[in-house]
């Protein structure tokens, strides 16, 4: 007995930058962009606070699940970081919602959302009778460096989220990590004390060797999945969906060329949202509960890959 | 014979069996962006069973093949 998902949402900034737009301040151009990574546009929190989209999609995940916030016994909030340092993201969310619950962050970066559903498999472990929130939310656009056209063109800002409650829907997960600042760093600030003023200050901003993250990603995603479908007693042919991190759409095709899992199966996002971190598995796995595609019985693959290095996989039996 | 076996990985990667290939053609030449070419040192990875450590700047199919050559030596 694990848990089953009984409501989803989602929220986009209002913002929609797309590739001509960025050429205004970039040196890049739509051809560029579309063919390295099948983006072409990506919401930005212009007007909105992280906060802002992280209750939007609460709400909307809420109302699917027809629970009110205090129902809820569980806030975790996958996330590189909101609007504060602390509180922390999941204790804002906590107190617009009016729920009364403990709630936290969790960085696990682009796999923070398999992360998060991990975690909370283990609370149902330990007390069945409980509705958790997962509120996945990063705003890249924040943490990039606008004059690096490498990285800046292949991000966005978003929320997704999830109510669990105790339930048969997760049949298998796996998480790695194996720590490495150089293929995806970014910095903290170091403060002002006295005696660090003559030290080197690095940027705050994303740091990515794009060739290694490429590799990596693909063959996370290669193992990661014949590790789930395995571990749930199935085979990659009984997967209905696979739902995989959207960083780019050439590390999609390449994993699912290698796996012989026809493109058809992988549910996309990318080319509107860009990536969007630990938000963009939960951003599509709403947009499909709300076209009705999840159906009782409808097998599901998660893939995430990530900062850490983190990867996290699962497989799902919609219930 | 890591040539030979190099350009028999690029042909079909970019299915074209006739393509001509020499030491000095470069990916631009040929038409290979940067994640072209990490999608072919990922195949040759695997066809040549080694790991190819892609810190210096790739251009030609030449840098490739010392590149193995180092590897597998």
């Amino acid at each position: 007995m694990s848990f089953s998902i009984i409501g989803t949402g989602s929220a986009l900034p209002k913002t929609i930058q797309t590739n001509e737009d960025l050429t205004e301040f970039l040196e890049t151009s739509n051809e560029w962009i579309v063919s390295r990574t099948g983006i072409e546009t990506r919401h930005i929190c212009v007007a909105e606070s992280i906060l802002d989209i992280a209750l939007d999609a609460s709400l909307n995940a809420l109302d699917n699940a027809q629970l009110k916030p205090q129902d809820l016994d569980l806030i975790i909030c996958p996330t590189l970081g909101g609007d504060t340092v602390t509180p922390s993201l999941a204790c804002l969310v906590e107190k617009e919602l009016g729920a009364a619950c403990p709630s936290f962050d969790l960085n696990a970066a682009c796999s923070g959302f398999v992360y998060g559903l991990d975690v909370a498999d283990a609370y149902f472990c330990r007390n069945k009778d409980m509705k958790i929130l997962v509120i996945a939310v990063d705003a890249m656009s924040k943490l990039v460096d606008w004059k690096d056209r490498k990285t800046a063109v292949l991000f966005g800002d978003g929320a997704g989220a999830a109510v669990l409650s105790s339930g048969d829907d997760l049949k298998a997960i796996h998480l790695t990590a194996a720590g490495n600042q150089h293929a995806l760093c970014i910095p903290w600030q170091k403060g002002n004390h006295p005696l660090l003023r003559n030290q080197e200050t690095l940027l705050p901003y994303l740091k990515m060797d794009g060739s290694e993250v490429y590799r990596f990603a693909v063959s996370a995603i290669c193992k990661d999945l014949k590790i789930v479908v395995k571990e749930a007693g199935i085979t990659l042919d009984d997967l209905d969906y696979v739902i995989p991190h959207q960083a780019n759409l050439r590390i999609i095709e390449s994993a699912a060329k290698r796996l012989k899992i026809p493109m058809e199966k992988f549910v996309l996002q990318v080319s509107s949202c860009g990536n969007t971190s630990a938000a963009s598995i939960p951003l599509v796995l709403d947009e499909m509960n709300r076209q009705g595609k999840l159906i009782p019985g409808t097998q599901i693959a998660l893939t995430a890959f990530g900062g850490g290095l983190t990867t996290g996989a699962c497989i799902l039996e919609w219930s | 014979m890591v040539f030979e076996k190099v350009v028999e990985i690029l042909r079909n990667y970019k299915e074209e069996p006739e393509l001509e290939v020499t030491m000095e053609s470069s990916f631009e030449e040929l038409e290979l962006d940067s994640l072209d070419t990490v999608e072919l040192v990922m195949e040759i990875e695997e066809s040549f069973d080694t790991s190819i450590e892609m810190d210096s700047e790739l251009k030609t199919i030449g840098d490739v093949v010392g590149l193995i050559e180092k590897a597998i030596a």
